[in-house]
């Protein structure tokens, strides 16, 4: 009790000044990271009105009260800890006494968030007063234009740019002629150019809402036929009943000024890449701020300044802001608008490719670099369905196709495809639980934004798990379309990728789960996640052997008893058979094994032979009579070199060149055991006729008069992809070097559960970066990948042979380690002259004392 | 552990009776194996290093495959619950009281255990 009452007393105070959708953000995050241990937390908010929603605050006008735009239940500012001030404005900041000052009184502060948004900016402009100087920005805002538009029949905006059409929209659906008058001569003028503007422009006005660029309001006088006369230059006027300016907004920071923090060129209170202002104790996040002298005007860059500074507010690890892409895709009065990255062509030597349909007044531009190899930034107006792939050609700097205008041109297909971002809604992600894209989409738009969460919702990769890979992607692709960012972390128990872990380890040298969780991680346990990930990159780095003590809680089941699980939890067992060679005698073997443990034989795609079920204690008297016949364990179990497939070559074919068995025996024997993000399989073809189906592996070889072709990155399953040609006629040793090379390369910069075919595809550059990584060694890391290789070659040993030597790693082959029987719920029945497992609904058919057990 | 705390669960679980079901030595760290015990099978989950309570016993036989396996499962945390995950379609159980995180449906039996002086007994609930 004694060290509650401490724990109370040592409570620091956090105050957050603003409550719009960041400041609310941030409060969320900092509950939810458990702040409340550490702080009192008191929010300060001007509005009478809890956080609302902003982005959709036009829907006010359409249906929606104010209660149901609120972005939390009101429960959450009761949760003891925490008090909310409505109504009630900060007027200024002690930065000495740390206390903030209100009408009510002060309340000093540890530590202080400023997340007073924006304003919106109005041009002195004489007569604008009362209903011809109404602002779009808050709810009183809007009851204001509400109260003018009552009596009206006509309403102006002042501003063509985002918010200034969506005020229109507002306009527009409360009944008014709408018109809009704007400065610049294009509508949009930041995410738009001329003619993207211009195309705007005619699909707004054909929805009856008036246009007037070019325009600068000099005056508002009493109007003849409506209540204002808005003056412009060249005795130009436009009569109306009221105008709403949306001319822009400028960071709130009054507070700041007063307090002397220091204020960017453009406004808004200076932050570095933590959000924090000048004053250590003070932070400030959203529009409000001022990061590398600019504001971010958007609701995600605002919620990411947000989460860090929650995060590091609890002591947790936060990424810096390091800006954000401004890239935007949204509905306009109904008409699709989007805008990425550099729209209008600013990058030096940048060039164009544009599209215009004058019939649907819809515009297309391709922004390129100078190379003519990525794209830099695009605009379009009418159809949105371009946006997603553009998009993902920039932020991945995808290589454009020969093409690049392709990209935007019409097509009897729609919109050009790539990756999951071009899947049509129909696709089928999950193909045990049919799971398509489209309902993917829906689970994300019903609210769910964790891909656990998804999986449980959609039940997609619930079943054999093979979509993982494409449905994480979908997911993170259709989460950014949506402005959320992605979070890359490893799961909860690591703020890091894939890769960057590999380079944790390798850099520092560790060798355990436990000592990489404790310098890196949080907690100290691990999940289901990060424990087989990191298994695998302490394998691919150093190659101790898996069932060492330390390394046995990390692997998945399947690893952990090296053998295959299958449905009924019995295993399959795979002896490797290199190459698909096998002798009369190993074949007998094989066959006496099978015959003796009664295990359903099959012949494998991969050229081998698939003993299954097994149960756990028969495992290792399985191994011990395989080993003892000469064979070693086959990795089926592992995300690891599988088969080396091969045809019989120039030995007994009439048509091989090259001696195609003895190459894929040199292969398998040098990266058996190679542990990787995803299985490696392999396959050497005698000649081009192609027997080995080489084209469908991640590591082809097929034989030619002068030597070897290399391809690389081909994939069958779900996703077929063939594989490239990398380098042609080479000599043995130059082959094992490139494929040395090639796999050690994956094997650092590949993402976890990724095959080389997916990692191919993500990689900036291509196959021409590959080619100078690999072949020119443009990197320099030609010897060490070499040398990391032959390390994990050396390392070789069977798992199986080295499990059997220690009594202490078979202790664990035991179905019931305080019991000799086997498992009395495994049921076989015999079905063309082998067991196969019982199903469920023939078990009830199947009296007790007739099964086999 | 203190006296107190030892005195403390002796009060609470007198009316409680113990079978032993293994040694401790027959438990993997950080890792489940499975026990015979009164025509159930349960999975034995030792983590050493946890906070609380150490050793956990579970139901072995997944809801949702219909197969023995959760004590071949990974044990992991997710947002603060120790839970495995079973080892055919991945769905996590928590060790604290045998519910499902993304079935509510599926819930697995639990047992309260102990280790008493090297042996591993499992309580009537």
């Amino acid at each position: 009790m004694n060290s509650n009452v401490a724990a109370l007393n040592k409570l620091q105070t956090l105050i957050v000044i603003g409550n719009g959708m960041v400041g609310h953000h941030c409060v969320e995050q900092l509950i939810e990271r458990g702040a409340l241990e550490h702080y009192r937390l008191h929010v300060f908010s001007e509005e009478p009105m809890r956080a609302y929603d902003r982005v959709h605050l036009s829907e006010y006008f359409t249906g929606r009260d104010a209660e149901s735009l609120a972005l939390s239940e009101a429960s959450l500012y009761q949760t003891p800890g925490v008090t909310l001030h409505l109504g009630v404005p900060v007027l200024e900041i002690d930065r000495v006494r740390r206390e903030v000052i209100t009408a009510q009184g002060c309340v000093g502060y540890d530590k202080l968030v400023l997340a007073t948004g924006s304003y919106p900016f109005v041009p002195p402009i004489e007569g604008a007063e009362g209903d011809s100087r109404l602002v779009y920005r808050t709810l009183e805002d809007l009851d204001a234009i509400r109260a003018a538009a009552a009596n009206a029949r006509r309403g102006v905006v002042v501003g063509g740019g985002l918010l200034g059409l969506e005020a229109a929209n507002a306009l527009k659906s409360l009944g008014l002629e709408a018109h809009v008058v704007e400065f610049a001569p294009r509508l949009m003028p930041v995410q738009l150019d001329d003619l993207g503007g211009f195309a705007l422009k005619t699909q707004i006005e054909r929805l009856g809402v008036g246009v007037h660029l070019s325009r600068a309001t000099q005056s508002i006088s009493p109007g003849e036929q409506y209540r204002y006369r808005m003056n412009f230059a060249n005795d130009e006027f436009l009569e109306t009943d009221l105008i709403v300016f949306s001319a822009g907004i400028r960071a709130q920071d009054a507070l700041a000024r007063q307090s002397a923090l220091e204020i960017g060129p453009r406004g808004g209170v200076v932050v570095d890449g933590q959000c924090l202002t000048s004053d250590p104790n003070i932070y400030a996040i959203g529009e409000c701020a001022s990061w590398n002298g600019s504001v971010f005007g958007l609701v995600a860059p605002g919620y990411q300044m947000a989460r860090g500074v929650a995060a590091q507010l609890c002591n947790e690890v936060a990424e810096p802001f390091m800006g954000a892409d401004m890239s935007t895709k949204l509905k306009l009065l109904g008409v699709d608008v989007g805008s990425i990255g550099d729209a209008h062509a600013h990058t030096p030597g940048a060039r164009s490719y544009q599209f215009i349909d004058e019939a649907s007044a819809s515009y297309r531009r391709l922004v390129v670099d100078a190379s003519g190899k990525h794209v830099l930034g695009a605009v379009l107006v009418g159809d949105n369905s371009y946006y997603d792939t553009l998009l993902q050609y920039m932020q991945n700097a995808i290589a454009l196709p020969s093409e690049p205008a392709s990209l935007i041109l019409p097509s009897s297909e729609g919109a050009p495809t790539l990756g999951p971002g071009a899947l049509p809604e129909s696709a089928t992600v999950c193909s045990c639980h049919n799971v398509t894209k489209g309902s993917i989409c829906s689970a994300i738009d019903g609210g769910c934004t964790d891909l656990g969460l998804l999986k449980a919702q959609t039940k997609a990769c619930t079943g054999c798990g093979g979509c993982a890979g494409l449905l994480k992607q979908v997911f993170e692709h259709e989460l950014i379309a949506r402005g959320v960012s992605v979070d890359k972390s490893l799961c909860e128990h690591f703020a890091y990728t894939r890769q960057e872990l590999y380079a944790l380890v390798r850099v520092e040298g560790l060798i355990t789960f436990e000592e990489l969780l404790a310098k890196h991680g949080r907690g100290h346990t691990g999940c289901d996640v990060c424990k087989p990930a990191v298994g695998s990159i302490l394998a691919s780095c150093w190659n101790q052997p898996i069932m060492d003590t330390s390394l046995v809680p990390l692997q998945d089941t399947n690893d952990t008893f090296m053998a295959n699980m299958q449905k009924n939890g019995t295993y399959s067992v795979v002896p490797r058979i290199p190459g698909g060679e096998i002798t009369a005698d190993k074949l007998i073997a094989i066959g006496v094994v099978a015959k003796k443990y009664d295990l359903y034989t099959k012949i494998t795609g991969g050229q081998r032979i698939d003993l299954f079920g097994a149960q756990l204690h028969e495992l290792p008297d399985i191994w011990s009579e395989l080993i003892e016949a000469g064979f070693e364990t086959g990795h089926a179990y592992g995300k690891s070199t599988r088969t080396v497939k091969s045809c019989v070559g120039s030995t007994w074919c009439r048509y091989g060149v090259q001696d195609s068995v003895k190459m894929a025996l040199l292969i398998e024997d040098r990266y058996k055991g190679l542990r990787s993000p995803h299985k490696l399989k392999f396959a050497v073809s005698g000649c081009t006729r192609e027997c080995a189906e080489a084209q469908s592996k991640d590591v082809g070889v097929i034989a030619t008069e002068k030597g070897w072709n290399l391809y690389i990155a081909g994939n069958g399953g779900m996703r077929p992809r063939h594989a490239e040609l990398f380098a042609t006629d080479l000599d043995d040793e130059t082959l094992i070097r490139y494929i040395d090379r090639f796999l050690m390369f994956y094997i650092r910069t590949a993402d976890k559960l990724q095959r080389t075919s997916v990692w191919r595809e993500s990689l900036e550059g291509g196959l021409d970066y590959l080619t100078e990584v690999i072949i020119n060694d443009s990197l320099g890391l030609g010897d060490e990948l070499e040398a990391q290789m032959q390390l994990v070659v050396d390392r070789y040993e069977c798992e199986w042979a080295n499990a059997l030597k220690d009594p202490e790693k078979l202790k664990r082959f035991r179905t019931f380690v305080n019991d000799k029987r086997p498992d009395p719920d495994i049921h076989f029945v015999q079905e063309r002259g082998q067991r196969r497992p019982i199903m469920a609904a023939e078990l009830n058919l199947i009296p007790v004392t007739e099964e086999i057990a | 552990m203190s006296q107190t705390t030892t005195r403390r669960i002796a009060t609470l679980e007198t009316a409680r009776a113990w079978t032993t079901v293994c040694q401790q030595q027959d438990l993997v760290s950080n890792s489940g194996v499975v026990v015979w015990h009164d025509g159930a099978q349960v999975a034995l989950f030792y983590l050493p290093g946890a906070e609380g309570q150490t050793l956990y016993a579970i139901d072995n036989h997944d809801p949702q495959s219909g197969a023995n396996v959760i004590g071949r499962g990974l044990v992991g945390s997710i947002k603060g619950d120790l839970v495995v995950a079973s080892p055919i379609y991945k769905q996590h159980f928590r060790l604290e009281d045998g519910s499902c995180l993304e079935y509510p449906q599926q819930r697995l039996r639990v047992w309260p255990v102990r280790l008493n002086e090297g042996v591993v007994e499992v309580g009537s609930d």
